[in-house]
């Protein structure tokens, strides 16, 4: 009897967005007299931080601190249409429909400016800090906060975009399956390091080191959150959790958080985040979706890190002690074929 | 986390102010000081607790129903029963004309799951409406469930779900959503090792921090405003709106902050009566999902059985991938039949390979109807497909990393559904993942490129 050690590897990837597409996303755009911008969706903010990246995105798009735009969301008579938040699919989806209303309501800024500046609007350009200037001349320039009221006061003119992002829908052959499922797709490959009790069953996770590639990481600190969280749930999902855990009875289903076996903050591995970046070509500033792509690989890593300890095989989730055991019982020669 | 920005250098500009940068979620102070206001956080005057009365049986013919004791209860405003609400008949995504209607909103002649909604009570308090629903008394005619996929599927199954007919979905393909690429057959009888196995799933819970629920006020407009968890807020007001037979413009849903969601909230299931609960009784209504009803009503992550069967040269070229997935949906579509549909999609992984079949079918069991849950259709394919890859590598006696980099898909490769790889990445994850463990690999996959196929 003893503890043993095992590593195993899983690669994967993941499309993003709803499957075969016909999921549009549309935002609106506009500036108030404050110099602000707003954003209108009816996007669903999950807690991932939607709102946050869409300002972001808009903000990089107008060319104003991110600060200075104000995310409205998500109400079904100010916000124009979404989807949904579900498929990997809200930044990319959205963040379109941002980029181009808020590219629509640059436009108009740079004319209303260009007005009253008395220059070309294409001699134009934001300086990131919340000013228009002239291109090589950056003594030339106008605040944005200024030039919406001279849009507004003034010219009459309104400063407002309108987006819309759409993945046509493809449907698939009956005969033989050809389809576009996806424009876009993340990847991963995660290597988990674990020790299994073969007297207890137990797995203890040791490490889980995972690389992402996710088109681009639009503010890295809201990547890593999703990340880390996504590989704590792959452990969960891999040797935790089930509704259901002597299926057919139903007498030992969980009802809450005591009874819903999860790891605890001291059952969580060592977790390693490294990230690529190989922009999309249709993706907002390139990013892909990879929200659920991140829980994934964790499970068959350590399924496979399990056999590597082990010697025995569990095909069935989740990898329970239990299983494992009666996996060692009925294989005696199992642990020769571990490390 | 590390970004390692050396892989794709060229494809990216990185010229950019507020993109990249790690700015502070404006949200983050509000929600760790508990200002954040959720939709649970109003409370209007006059609002009423709505609890369902779920079915006891996995299957079941109703008889009768009996709410007059439960009518009686102090507290009790109204009860609704299935011929209360105007369209009860409904299927999520007939909006993306996913049909047929297949599911009850409160259950008319039978139940087919343990915990379905079978009569709704409205009541003044919380205790009020929990007290007068176990009261309702329900007779049933207990029938044999169908309580696992095999039993669906075998001769003379009792049918689950008649709006189906059989007890699997059925597309327009047949059985099951199919992807035929090559000959696989011929890739078998080539082969210099076979490999058949199978791979299973449990359900699982979503467990969000905030559980599913909705809070519906009556406007002076003869409007409604529903502050809502939804996910996905255009399907709950276009959904509502079939069921109640209301226009659309009549409907105003408000949310879009939520604790965690995870798919579990995608579903169209507390709105709409609670809308009607409104309507019906002229005040707000609130309808919230206990823990317990979060984990054992609400849908799951579907139980999932897979046999992959792979044909493999001993140089580690996979020639054959053959691939029957079936997903148990449970008693009623949701979002089944399209997570079927995407896992056909997915296999046979990121890899080329030059002969695929698949068969991706959607069963309808007794069991509480899974739906919608990050990844569904590929988390466990990916399970299944990823410890696959790790037996074969066994079998040929090959490193199951390196086995990986000579399967890997790159760009210009045709997958099995019929569309180019473009954007390939899977390779440089794969040399990152083996320097960062020191998972020692030969130097020709670590001079691989997902933007050639030279070289390998």
């Amino acid at each position: 009897m003893a503890i043993r050690h095992g590593r195993g590897v899983a690669a994967i990837n993941y499309p993003t967005g709803m499957n075969l597409g016909g999921d549009p996303t549309q935002a609106l755009v506009h500036s108030t007299p404050t110099g602000n911008f707003m954003v209108s969706l009816s996007s669903v903010d999950l807690g991932q931080g939607m709102k946050q990246i869409m300002a972001q995105i808009c903000a990089e798009t107008i060319g104003v601190p991110t600060e200075r735009v104000i995310v409205d969301t998500a109400d079904t008579d100010t916000g124009p249409h979404c989807m949904g938040t579900f498929a990997s699919r809200g930044t990319h989806r959205a963040g379109n429909a941002v980029i181009q209303a808020a590219r629509e309501a640059r436009q108009v800024m740079l004319e209303v400016a260009a007005e009253a500046l008395e220059v070309d609007a294409g001699d134009l350009e934001t300086d990131g800090t919340g000013n228009i200037q002239v291109k090589g001349a950056p003594s030339k320039s106008i605040s944005i906060f200024d030039t919406a009221l001279i849009a507004h006061f003034k010219l009459g003119r309104s400063i407002s975009g309108r987006g819309m992002f759409l993945v046509p829908r493809s449907y698939p052959e009956a005969a033989t399956g050809a389809m576009k499922p996806s424009t876009c797709y993340a990847h991963a490959c995660t290597v988990a390091d674990v020790e299994v009790d073969d007297e207890t069953g137990e797995v203890t996770v040791l490490s889980v080191k995972n690389v992402f590639e996710i088109g681009r990481a639009l503010n890295p600190k809201m990547v890593e959150q999703q990340l880390v969280g996504g590989s704590w749930m792959g452990i969960s999902h891999a040797l935790y959790e089930t509704t259901e855990p002597y299926y057919p009875a139903r007498e030992h289903g969980p009802t809450d958080f005591n009874e819903y076996l999860m790891p605890g903050p001291g059952d969580l591995a060592k977790t390693e985040v490294i990230v690529l970046e190989r922009p999309a070509a249709d993706g907002p500033y390139g990013a892909k979706g990879p929200g659920e792509m991140c829980a994934n690989p964790q499970i068959p890593a350590i399924a496979n890190a399990i056999f590597d300890a082990v010697g025995v095989r569990i095909d069935t989730l989740p990898i329970t002690p239990e299983r494992i055991l009666r996996a060692l019982k009925a294989d005696g020669a199992a642990a020769h074929r571990g490390r | 986390m590390e970004l390692r920005k050396t892989y794709f250098a060229d494809e990216r500009k990185d010229d950019l102010h507020e993109i990249g940068q790690p700015r502070p979620r404006s949200d983050a102070l509000g929600h760790v000081t508990g200002k954040t206001a959720f939709f649970a956080d109003r409370s209007f005057p006059g609002m009423l607790h709505l609890k369902m009365v779920r079915s006891p049986h996995h299957h079941a013919r109703i008889r009768s129903i009996d709410t007059s004791a439960a009518q009686k209860h102090p507290g009790v405003v109204r009860i609704l029963t299935a011929k209360d609400v105007p369209h009860n008949l409904y299927t999520i995504l007939i909006l993306i004309q996913v049909g047929p209607e297949d599911e009850h909103v409160l259950a008319e002649d039978k139940v087919r799951w343990k915990g379905e909604a079978v009569v709704a009570v409205l009541a003044e308090t919380e205790r009020a409406a929990q007290e007068a629903a176990a009261k309702v008394e329900v007779d049933y005619e207990v029938l044999d469930p169908v309580l696992s996929i095999d039993a669906a599927l075998a001769p003379g199954a009792p049918i689950v779900n008649e709006h189906h007919g059989r007890n699997y979905y059925l597309y327009d393909s047949g059985e099951a959503r199919k992807v035929r690429f090559g000959d696989v057959e011929a890739g078998f009888a080539a082969a210099d090792h076979i490999l058949e196995q199978s791979y299973a799933s449990a359900p699982i819970e979503h467990a969000p921090t905030e559980t599913t629920g909705c809070i519906v006020v009556p406007e002076g407009s003869g409007r409604f405003t529903c502050y809502t968890n939804t996910q996905a807020m255009f399907f709950t007001l276009d959904n509502t709106s079939i069921i109640l037979q209301m226009p659309g413009q009549q409907l105003h849903m408000v949310g879009g902050t939520v604790g965690g969601g995870f798919g579990g909230k995608v579903d169209v299931i507390v709105e709409p009566i609670a809308i009607l609960g409104a309507k019906l009784t002229g005040r707000p209504v609130s309808f919230v999902y206990s823990r317990e009803e979060e984990m054992q009503i609400s849908s799951p992550r579907a139980a999932e059985k897979l046999v992959i069967k792979d044909g493999v040269m001993k140089d580690g070229r996979i020639v054959a991938r053959h691939v029957k997935a079936y997903i148990d949906a449970g008693a009623y579509s949701r979002h089944s039949p399209y997570g079927a549909q995407k896992s056909a999609a997915h296999f046979p992984g990121p890899y080329t390979i030059p002969n695929v079949w698949v068969d991706s079918h959607c069963v309808y069991t007794n069991r509480t109807p899974s739906s919608a849950m990050r990844g569904f259709g590929v988390t466990i394919g990916d399970f299944a497909l990823e410890v696959q890859m790790d037996k074969l590598a066994r079998l040929i006696g090959m490193d199951p990393l390196e086995f990986r980099f000579v399967n890997a898909y790159r760009d210009g490769d045709m997958k099995a559904h019929r569309q180019p790889t473009e954007g390939a990445a899977l390779v440089e994850c794969m040399q990152e993942a083996a320097r960062a463990a020191n998972w020692p690999i030969d130097e020709r996959f670590m001079a691989m490129s997902s933007r050639t196929r030279e070289g390998l």
